[in-house]
């Protein structure tokens, strides 16, 4: 009897390791096919409409030489680093402003601001193209980068300000007192006490708001009108819209080019996100 | 804004320093007269100098602006409605802010005519002794100001004209500064709901958006606490490499895999059908699946869609759950095994609503985010194949809907105005009533 249990259970095991890697290995396939498909493309010679996997032909940087000869890539590339940038400074700055005073003062509306925080970071992007087209009108932004950072940095705030606020939260208010007995005024303490301790976060949170204009596809196109004022989001798709161009090669070279920094990015920084949302989430 | 501890209960003054703080108040309707007669003479300049500034714009072009924000111009190619219309919001924000400052110059003549009352000398009076006091008390609001400002801009305001748009005609035949915008108060909504074409346009959109953030938001969650769990187990090698592999699908930029599958979708040339389809039919023996016509039929347009969208969203619950599943105590389980619970027992009792209590309002940020996820209806087919009415295709939800509305051929601001307001107040309902359930709100202080 006891030893029909033991073969039973060994048997069950075995099933149950053999479907674990089925569905591992299923996902890895899934997963992988189509950024395979991506990457072989890229270094495909001859002009595809589309996408499949093989290993056929032979292999040729060529993609990327054109890419940089023969299409703005290069121009929409140094916009985005550009708005990345500016945004990730500016927006920086303002969240870890507003997220230490929300983590360690307690100063008429705060409760209530925090709470402004959660329902209007709900309320979607979009729901202000209009009046964003408008507005652009009226102080000459259409077509323009400035526009576009301040739109951003303006959209980013609430969630980001409760976020950086959690991240405040975690490093002890005994650090600040002990300094504020000691005569540290205000900007003391914080310059020289909490921010050093915040440095990883704070790089954190740059890294992310580097990223979202590499992404970012909706705003970008709807405020950029030129093409020379592009950024890459919207230039790839012009690549891979037209089927009749047959430029898909070009558009996964191009794809190449940010997924790699962006993944590599993304992996760095994996970690320290997550447990940043837990925390936010559940403690607020 | 000395400290209040420098005040007394009302009941503690003197009748002649009563009179006296009321006084003061009361010499505070010209904004800087109360700070003049508390003898804080620096504060007292600015704050009359605020209020001569706020007269002066306000006669200068505020009233100009309010007039134009209730006519919205009168001779047409001259008047800008639009314009119009923000410098008008932008009167009414200025307006707003003054009266805040009103109250709180108010306030502040009052309090500190009640320092005043006990101890003269602990009033400010030198520009110094100011800077100091407000960097001493107001720190917090100096380092939250740049915040304020900028939502202020980037998202109040913009949000309010929309709103206001809502009650104009702002549509294609309406274009300013050719033709002039007027009030219609509620006729855009009575539109939207008396003409049929609109009210089937709007139920069919509607209804694919609700079953689009349903199907595919679920999936992605199932996905990805299924995924979790089976990574979860000790047994598992190349950990790691799984690992990584699991990810990759969050890590890779989302437009960059979706025009991807947009193209592999395509209907004659694309992978799926030349390539995978073909591939599966090889493998497994009398499968004859036929050559499907993704993107061009809306039924399988709608199913790529949903499984394109599990693939890029499930990675980030199963991180999610990955690490709420480590901080399940094992114990747990030994004695639910004990008692002779089963796997999916165990699943139901403990993992799923141990998982729920922490993850709740992350996974309904997940539906609300893919009830606008316009990127992914957008850069797939463009919300085709197809059209339903009034710009909208067949895979088109609300938000992609509101998108072509306002970009497209023809454009009708003020009936997507309200659409967007339709979607904002769903989400924001429906959300706050699960935060507030799940207690998301509670704060430590």
């Amino acid at each position: 009897m006891a030893k029909n249990n033991h073969k039973k259970m060994k048997n069950k095991r075995f099933w149950n390791q053999f479907f674990t890697y089925v569905y591992l290995i299923f996902m890895t396939v899934i997963i992988i096919y189509p950024l395979l498909i991506t990457v072989t493309s890229a270094f495909k010679s001859g002009n595809l409409i589309s996408f499949d996997l093989s290993f056929e032909g032979e292999l040729t940087l060529n993609n990327f030489r054109r890419l940089f000869n023969d299409t703005l890539y290069g121009t929409w590339y140094m916009n985005t680093l550009m708005v990345a940038v500016v945004a990730m400074f500016i927006q920086v700055t303002i969240i870890t402003l507003a997220g230490y005073a929300y983590s360690r003062y307690r100063f008429i509306g705060r409760k209530s601001s925090l709470k402004f925080f959660i329902v209007v970071q709900m309320v979607p992007t979009i729901a202000a193209l209009t009046a964003f087209y408008v507005m652009a009108l009226l102080v000459g932004g259409l077509d323009t980068h400035g526009f576009l950072i301040f739109l951003y940095v303006g959209g980013a705030i609430p969630m980001n300000t409760w976020l950086m606020k959690g991240y405040f939260d975690t490093v002890p208010i005994d650090l600040d007192e002990s300094a504020k007995l000691d005569g540290a005024g205000h900007l003391r303490t914080f310059a020289q006490i909490v921010l050093p301790l915040m440095r990883p976060m704070i790089a954190v949170q740059a890294l992310w708001a580097f990223m979202t204009p590499f992404g970012e596809f909706m705003l970008a196109r709807f405020i950029l009108r030129s093409p020379e004022k592009y950024t890459v989001a919207i230039g790839l798709q012009q690549f891979i819209n037209d089927p009749r161009q047959q430029r898909v090669t070009l558009f996964a070279a191009g794809a190449i080019l940010i997924a790699v920094p962006i993944s590599i990015l993304f992996f760095y920084l994996q970690k320290n996100f997550v447990s940043g949302l837990t925390s936010g989430g559940t403690k607020g | 804004m000395e400290s209040t501890a420098a005040t007394k209960s009302k009941e503690s003054y003197s009748k002649q320093e009563r009179i006296k703080i009321r006084n003061t108040t009361l010499m505070s309707i010209i904004p800087g007269g109360g700070q003049f007669y508390n003898r804080q003479v620096p504060k007292g300049i600015l704050f009359l100098l605020i209020f001569i500034l706020f007269l002066y714009q306000l006669y200068a072009t505020g009233l100009n602006s309010i007039s134009g924000l209730i006519t919205l111009g009168t001779t047409p190619g001259e008047d800008h409605s639009l314009f119009l219309l923000i410098e008008g919001v932008l009167q009414l924000l200025y307006i707003f802010l003054f009266l805040a400052f009103y109250v709180i110059q108010l306030y502040d003549a009052n309090r500190v005519a009640k320092i005043k009352a006990i101890s003269p000398s602990k009033v400010n009076h030198s520009i110094k002794d100011i800077l100091f006091n407000v960097y001493e008390n107001g720190f917090p609001y100096l380092l939250t100001v740049p915040a304020y400002i900028l939502m202020l801009f980037a998202i109040i305001f913009p949000v309010l004209v929309t709103f206001l748009l809502i009650f104009t005609n702002y549509d294609f035949n309406h274009i300013p500064p050719a033709t002039l915008i007027e009030w219609t108060g509620l006729d855009t909504f009575t539109t939207m709901f008396s003409i049929n074409t609109y009210r089937e346009t709007f139920t069919s959109v509607f209804i694919w958006t609700i079953i689009w953030t349903l199907s595919a938001t679920t999936l992605q969650i199932a996905l990805g606490i299924f995924t979790a769990m089976v990574m979860n187990q000790p047994f598992i090698k190349f950990k790691r490499i799984f690992g990584v592999i699991l990810l990759l699908p969050w890590a890779v930029p989302a437009f960059i895999t979706i025009l991807t599958f947009s193209n592999m979708f395509n209907p004659s040339a694309g992978a799926i059908n030349t390539q995978v389809i073909p591939f599966i039919n090889s493998v497994i023996p009398f499968l004859k699946i036929p050559a499907l016509s993704w993107k061009t039929n809306p039924f399988w347009t709608k199913v790529a869609l949903i499984g394109i969208q599990g693939w890029l969203g499930y990675p980030y619950i199963y991180v999610l759950t990955t690490s709420i599943l480590q901080s399940i105590p094992n114990e747990w389980y030994e004695a639910a095994s004990i008692d002779g619970a089963n796997t999916i027992q165990k699943f139901n009792s403990i993992t799923f609503p141990h998982i729920l209590a922490v993850a709740a309002p992350i996974f309904i940020t997940q539906y609300t985010n893919n009830f606008n996820n316009f990127t992914m209806i957008y850069l797939f087919n463009e919300g085709g194949p197809g059209s339903v009415g009034n710009n909208a295709g067949s895979t088109d939800i609300l938000i992609s809907w509101v998108y072509k509305l306002t970009t497209g051929q023809s454009p009708q601001y003020n009936v997507s105005s309200a659409i967007t307001f339709i979607i904002s107040a769903v989400v924001i309902v429906v959300s706050l009533v699960i935060f507030s359930r799940a207690n998301a709100f509670e704060m430590e202080d």
